[in-house]
């Protein structure tokens, strides 16, 4: 049963993922990341970590997809004209760089199959909200400070650039209210 | 597979169907009340033929909508197109299965214990949240597929809203949960029987309640933020192209929508199925007390539904940069100060 829904979950992500280069047309590109998300939020269930998978769904197809969906159709991009592609020393570079990540992820499979050390068998609530909340507010408080403070510095980065004249001249001319 | 299994999933099935049966029954009749609730207020009858006082109308819309020429636009995104009114139904429909509609309900004479919820999660709320924002997809694709300028407004419009009014949707959430201490929708309603069923959380936290009353409004693109769909400016905003019963799809899916935000609501503010002194005269586990929650369940729904239509029925429509204004100056400013508010009290008063 497991094994059924996993294979369909993997297929289902592996399917977008190829639709996402596939595509022409952005739009399409972008429903199939969509579905790329939702697919690994699936597998996140299965793996008992609901917490993650509904982060995963609140903030990638939620938040951050819905945002690139946005500009795609305010930008109304054409459907890309099939013409020859213009950097063709890509092509080379793209097969050694995807050749060197299937090595890893095979260097993964291979040494956690030969080690004997058996994996932690975490405990049932490992997954749940309020484990990862205590762990993220002790153990983890001064990583988990830092990226809030990251995110705080890209919130004011962004209305610095989007404010012609840079946030602290005062310029307020090119508001409008 | 053995057969505990197969009998689970059988009763999960079981449990669905009933649900979503129950759900759009109510749906359906949702609208004929809308429609007769603001005949009443503009002063007159509204649909009162088929069946008595009107109680078949929604069959004969359902009717109408399924024998409507189907007209796809020539120039649409066909698959998007159809995509669409997919997505925003299901999202809408989705959200159903955490919430409990009562307490566990135990069949008299017998020893079968049915809970009134079809999957009980630990992250119900965050389920929720997550549902919901997928829905805007479909207002959004509806109108960028549609290929018409009207519908491409209506739809960003119904996005920016819908992103917008989230963020102080969300934050009007973090006071419950902060009260709760749990995400699961089940617990949060536990935790509002004492004060014989009538510690509800909206008297802890009702700066919160207005706010996500408010909020929940503009997500359900409603009167007064029903500026996707502006007549006056939009035509029909993003269904302009929609006809027959891809339209009915979106129709339902935004009465679903009105549905499952109150019922969040009753189950975060307004105590779930907590009915007050039920449980004195009852007693906790029986039969009746199980029905009776449950009717109190669909009754403060039923309630918040009421207040749909009344608002609709009362207020004029917002313009678009005051939309905008008040959900980020006022809306969000309010919502963290509810947040900071409830904080103080529970550090003050831990056992409150």
């Amino acid at each position: 049963m497991l094994v059924l829904l996993f294979i369909l979950f993997a297929g289902m992500a592996i399917g977008c993922a190829l639709a996402v280069v596939a595509q022409r047309n952005p739009l399409y590109s972008a429903i199939s990341l969509i579905g790329v998300f939702i697919s690994l939020a699936c597998l996140y269930v299965m793996l008992a970590a609901p917490f993650i998978a509904a982060v995963q769904v609140i903030v990638y197809a939620g938040a951050i997809m819905v945002l690139v969906v946005f500009v795609i159709m305010l930008l109304n991009v054409e459907e890309e004209a099939h013409r020859r592609p213009r950097l063709k020393f890509l092509l080379p570079v793209a097969i050694a760089l995807s050749a060197v990540l299937i090595a890893e992820v095979a260097f993964i499979l291979v040494s956690v199959q030969e080690s004997r050390i058996t994996p932690a068998s975490g405990s049932a609530d490992v997954g749940l909200t309020q484990s990862i909340g205590s762990a993220l507010f002790t153990r983890y408080l001064l990583p988990f400070e830092i990226t809030s403070i990251l995110l705080l510095m890209a919130i004011v980065g962004a209305m610095t650039l989007a404010r012609r004249g840079g946030l602290l001249s005062g310029n307020d001319k090119t508001r409008r209210d | 597979m053995d057969t505990q299994t197969a009998l689970d999933i059988a009763l999960k099935l079981v449990a669905i169907t009933v649900a979503f049966t129950v759900v759009l029954l109510i749906v359906a009749y949702t609208v004929l009340a809308e429609r007769r609730v603001l005949g009443f207020i503009q002063g007159r009858l509204g649909p009162n033929r088929v069946g008595y006082g009107g109680m078949l109308q929604p069959f004969a819309d359902l009717l109408k909508f399924i024998f409507k020429e189907d007209i796809v636009p020539d120039k649409s995104t066909r698959f998007i197109y159809f995509l669409a009114p997919v997505v925003a139904t299901m999202a809408a429909l989705m959200t159903m299965i955490v919430y409990p509609f009562g307490p566990e309900l135990r069949i008299p004479f017998t020893d079968i214990v049915i809970p009134l919820t079809i999957a009980r999660l630990d992250i119900g709320l965050l389920y929720v949240l997550g549902i919901t924002s997928i829905g805007v997809y479909g207002i959004m694709l509806a109108g960028w597929s549609s290929n018409n300028k009207y519908s491409l407004m209506g739809g960003l419009r119904s996005s920016a809203q819908m992103i917008s009014y989230e963020l102080a949707l969300g934050m009007s959430l973090i006071g419950v949960i902060l009260l709760a201490g749990t995400l699961d929708l089940a617990q949060i309603v536990e935790q509002q029987s004492g004060w014989h069923g009538t510690r509800w959380f909206i008297l802890f936290h009702p700066l919160g309640f207005v706010i996500y009353m408010i909020a929940a409004i503009a997500e359900t693109n409603r009167v007064p933020f029903d500026l996707p769909e502006a007549e006056t400016e939009l035509v029909a905003g993003f269904h302009t192209e929609y006809s027959a019963m891809k339209f009915a799809l979106f129709f339902l899916a935004e009465y679903i929508n009105m549905f499952t935000v109150s019922m969040l609501a009753t189950t975060l503010f307004l105590g779930g199925w907590n009915v007050p002194f039920a449980e004195d005269i009852f007693g906790r586990g029986t039969f009746l007390f199980g029905l009776v929650s449950a009717i109190g369940f669909i009754l403060k729904v039923i309630f918040f539904l009421f207040l749909y239509i009344w608002l609709r029925g009362t207020l004029p429509r917002f313009r678009f940069d005051q939309l905008m204004n008040f959900g980020w100056k006022i809306l969000l400013p309010f919502a963290l100060l509810s947040i900071f508010i409830t904080a103080t009290l529970i550090f003050l008063f831990p056992n409150l």
